[in-house]
């Protein structure tokens, strides 16, 4: 039941692309949507499409599990695509009632599609390859160079690895408090929303309780083992960059270097927008 | 009330990787009104037992009777009515306290039952006297106000407002002091001999278990390996031991002794009873 | 510079401490009086029922806390002194009951470096210590496991051993068996008896089971925030109507023994294992 969920949903199977350093993947997935969306004609979404195929492939995760990520946000994309269809200005090729399709509308609502399918896949495939600890280590390190963020750089980390770690004993005292509660009568299955939603206060009262009690708990024992802030602050675990990360790098480059031909590229076939 | 736990089994996670039998065709009868010791260490099933039998979890195969009834094979209000019946007291219950009020706390159980406002009252008075608190002094207070001791005592008394034939205890002395430990289980016992009521107790106290319950029920690996009188199941001190767990400590000195002195009784596990087989052994 | 052939780890000098309250009738004097000492290697037991101040004063020697009045002195550092506060903190490294809620990383390696990392220690030397700390607690098999995946006696073998990755000459054990079974009783117990007996870790060793202590070296009692007896185990033990009257308990030798001799028995007052009892009544 509610153990079954995993955050993060790290799938791990010791390819090259999950060994890759944290850091690497997420310059990586931040040039990839900015390239998204720098995208203007078909020839850009096939050479992405080629690189999401090649990259899929590499990491071995099954094509089904990165799908089934999709089936989560099908609403949103459909919801874009008939916004898309039916409000944009321009030549109709169609009518359905008071609502006209035209080809514009056509033209930006496959491509609204095209784009958020890829945002999906793209983002899921490195958070499935990275263990939500390396990411953390990965963002610390990333947020050094924003301005502004920099200095929480090491706070929002830290309670970001804290949440990982008590996401799972948070989810089993759930499980408690509300077996807790039915075998004291509680109903949660029957009702309408809002008798649902008040049948809730004696799951969510505890549950608040104990995560206060541990955070109280938890700050004074890492007071005891004498933590101060990120300041003058060692790792034991240092992020390396490899030799396969230079590669990656260099791979990254001819990426965006692709993209910038396609941009250029204006061919008959396609819709330039 | 008697309880039959008849063929159950349980697995958890069924056809996925992560399958775990945590109940292996358990047999056992809980007489009316008897006093149950559960041991086992930790993963043995003992919880995974005791959620059945008041149907949070629903078997994989196998039923419970309660007094001849199918708890897993009726209709589902009916089934809820004899669910109440049977009381579950989890582990560290002061957990599940969410009212403002003492008063307010110990009566939800009651109101779930749907009874009217004067028999809820009535039973919450109740409940808070039989677990040895002054009601008109902590009805008000915040349960978050109490001791540590007193809101495990107003968790129990949440359970027992709902009249509960069976008492069914997790661990109810885990985290308390010495005297904590002593008030909760002088309660347990009252509520047995005085409310007539079937007590089942889950405990890793060996000591505890050997001067209070009337029968011991010994679980390892989802598998009932004895369920018998303290007499018998603790002179099994081998077995208990390869299932990781022991014997009161007058148990052993007990064994120890016999080998000096031969005619010494092995069946002993409270330290008064210790004293008077020494005294009339060894003093003669 | 003392005369004194043992070193003191410990001083506790007239220690008062009051909890504020939103005005004086709310205040809660937790301890008052209190004076002790503590050597260097010694393993020292306390016990009191809950709301003795036990807690209170295991906080106050790892500078968690400060005393209202008298002086906490760890290794001749006042934890009033708060440049120290990081010495004193990594000197007397602290173990707490909740096994859950001290645990930090996601990871075992990663919360047993979590210590040495605060205190600035660089990366290989950090390897080195948590590797080494690991194997003292026999827990280097699930150096990558996930915490919430330990039994309650691994969790706690892990945050000692995270305690242990800081190098501290004295650990204080807060209930640390409290919320365990027996087996992880057992685990943790022999934990902390090896690290006494052969790394020389100065221990104080909190907890409502008496079995636990009647191998150390002195008891001290605690009821009502003041100290109401202190002396070796079978010195303590052997009061056996008096620690029951304060709401603890004696080992189970112990009170049989004390039975015994109610009923006119001729044995000694001061038994508290069943090795001793079996000798005693097998003379």
């Amino acid at each position: 039941m509610l153990k079954d969920v995993t955050i993060g949903q790290f799938y791990p199977t010791g390819s090259v692309i999950h060994k890759l350093d944290p850091r690497t993947k997420l310059l990586f997935t931040t040039a990839y949507i900015v390239m998204l969306f720098c995208i203007n004609n078909l020839w850009g979404y096939l050479a992405t499409f080629l690189v999401l195929v090649v990259v899929t492939l590499i990491s071995k995760i099954p094509v089904g599990y990165i799908i089934r990520g999709i089936k989560g946000l099908v609403l949103i994309i459909l919801l874009t695509v008939t916004l898309n269809l039916f409000m944009t200005p321009g030549n109709v090729i169609a009518s359905l009632g008071p609502f006209n399709i035209t080809l514009e509308g056509l033209k930006i609502a496959t491509f609204m599609a095209l784009r958020l399918i890829f945002l999906i896949v793209g983002t899921s495939i490195m958070t499935l390859t990275t263990s939500p600890l390396d990411l953390t280590d990965g963002m610390e390190w990333c947020m050094r160079f924003i301005p502004f963020v920099r200095r929480y750089a090491h706070e929002l980390s830290m309670m970001m690895s804290i949440a990982l770690r008590f996401i799972p004993t948070l989810m089993e005292e759930t499980d408690r408090i509300m077996k807790a509660q039915k075998a004291r009568g509680a109903n949660f299955e029957t009702g309408n929303i809002i008798s649902r939603a008040k049948n809730l206060i004696p799951i969510l009262i505890p549950l608040f309780i104990s995560a206060f009690r541990r955070a109280d708990e938890l700050a004074t024992a890492m007071e005891a083992r004498c933590y101060r802030g990120g300041e003058n602050r060692t790792r034991m675990n240092q992020l390396i960059f490899e030799n396969r990360d230079r590669v990656s790098f260099v791979l990254m480059f001819m990426m965006i270097g692709g993209l910038i031909l396609t941009t250029m590229i204006k061919m008959p076939l396609i819709f330039p927008i | 009330m008697s309880v039959e736990i008849r063929n159950l089994s349980h697995i958890y996670s069924k056809g996925s990787p992560f399958e775990f039998q945590a109940l292996n065709n358990i047999n056992v009868t809980i007489e009316d009104g008897s006093f149950i010791g559960i041991i086992g260490h930790t993963g043995s099933g003992k919880s995974t037992l005791i959620q059945h039998l008041n149907g949070l979890l629903t078997p994989t195969s196998g039923t419970v009777l309660v007094d001849g009834e199918d708890i897993f094979n009726k209709k589902k209000s009916e089934m809820i009515q004899l669910r109440h019946r049977i009381g579950l007291v989890f582990q560290y219950p002061e957990h599940q306290l969410f009212e403002e009020t003492v008063q307010k706390d110990v009566a939800f159980g009651p109101k779930n039952q749907g009874l009217s406002e004067e028999d809820v009252n009535n039973r919450v008075r109740q409940s808070i006297k039989m677990v040895g608190l002054n009601y008109d002094e902590v009805k008000d207070k915040s349960p978050f106000e109490l001791s540590g001791g007193q809101m495990r005592r107003i968790a129990i008394a949440g359970v027992l407002a709902m009249e509960p034939s069976v008492l069914i205890l997790d661990e109810p002395t885990a985290g308390l002091d010495p005297r904590g430990r002593e008030e909760i289980l002088a309660q347990i016992k009252s509520l047995h001999t005085q409310k007539k009521m079937t007590v089942i107790l889950v405990s890793h106290s060996m000591e505890d278990i050997g001067r209070l319950v009337e029968k011991i029920l010994v679980m390892n690996a989802g598998e009932v390996v004895f369920y018998d009188s303290p007499n018998r199941v603790f002179t099994e001190i081998e077995t208990l031991e390869s299932i990781g767990l022991a014997v009161p400590e007058v148990t052993y000195l007990m064994k120890r002794l016999k080998t000096k002195y031969p005619e010494i009784r092995e069946d002993i596990f409270t330290v008064e009873a210790a004293k008077d087989e020494i005294l009339k052994v060894i003093r003669g | 510079m003392t005369m004194e052939q043992k070193v003191k780890m410990i001083e506790v000098r007239d220690v008062q401490f009051v909890y504020p309250g939103n005005n004086e009738n709310e205040s809660v004097n937790a301890l008052s009086g209190v004076n002790f000492h503590i050597d260097k290697g010694e393993f020292v037991g306390i016990i009191g029922h809950n709301g003795s101040g036990k807690s209170t004063l295991s906080k106050l020697l790892n500078a968690i806390i400060f005393p209202t009045k008298g002086d906490v002195i760890v290794n001749g550092l006042n934890t009033k002194d708060h440049e120290h506060l990081w010495d004193i903190r990594q000197t007397a490294g602290m173990v707490f009951q909740n096994p859950d809620n001290q645990l930090v990383a996601t990871i075992v390696e990663d919360d047993v470096a979590f210590g040495p990392e605060n205190l600035g220690v660089p990366s290989l030397e950090i390897r080195e210590r948590v590797d080494r700390a690991l194997a003292t607690v026999e827990m280097q098999a699930y150096a990558h496991q996930k915490p919430h995946q330990l039994s309650g006696g691994q969790k706690q073998r892990v945050a000692i051993a995270g305690i242990l990755a800081m190098e501290p000459e004295c650990i204080i054990f807060d209930e640390p068996t409290a919320m365990l079974d027996p087996s992880g009783r057992r685990e943790v117990m022999e934990t902390i008896k090896k690290l006494n007996r052969d790394k020389n870790m100065t221990v104080i060793h909190i907890t409502h089971y008496m079995s636990e202590i009647i191998n150390a070296d002195r008891i001290i009692v605690l009821d009502q925030g003041k100290i109401v007896m202190e002396g070796s185990p079978e010195s303590i033990f052997k009061n056996v109507r008096a620690l029951k009257k304060i709401g603890l308990d004696v080992p189970q030798m112990t009170e049989l023994a004390y039975e015994l001799r109610n009923a006119g028995m001729d044995i000694r007052d001061n038994i508290l294992s069943i090795d001793e009892m079996v000798d005693a009544l097998c003379r």
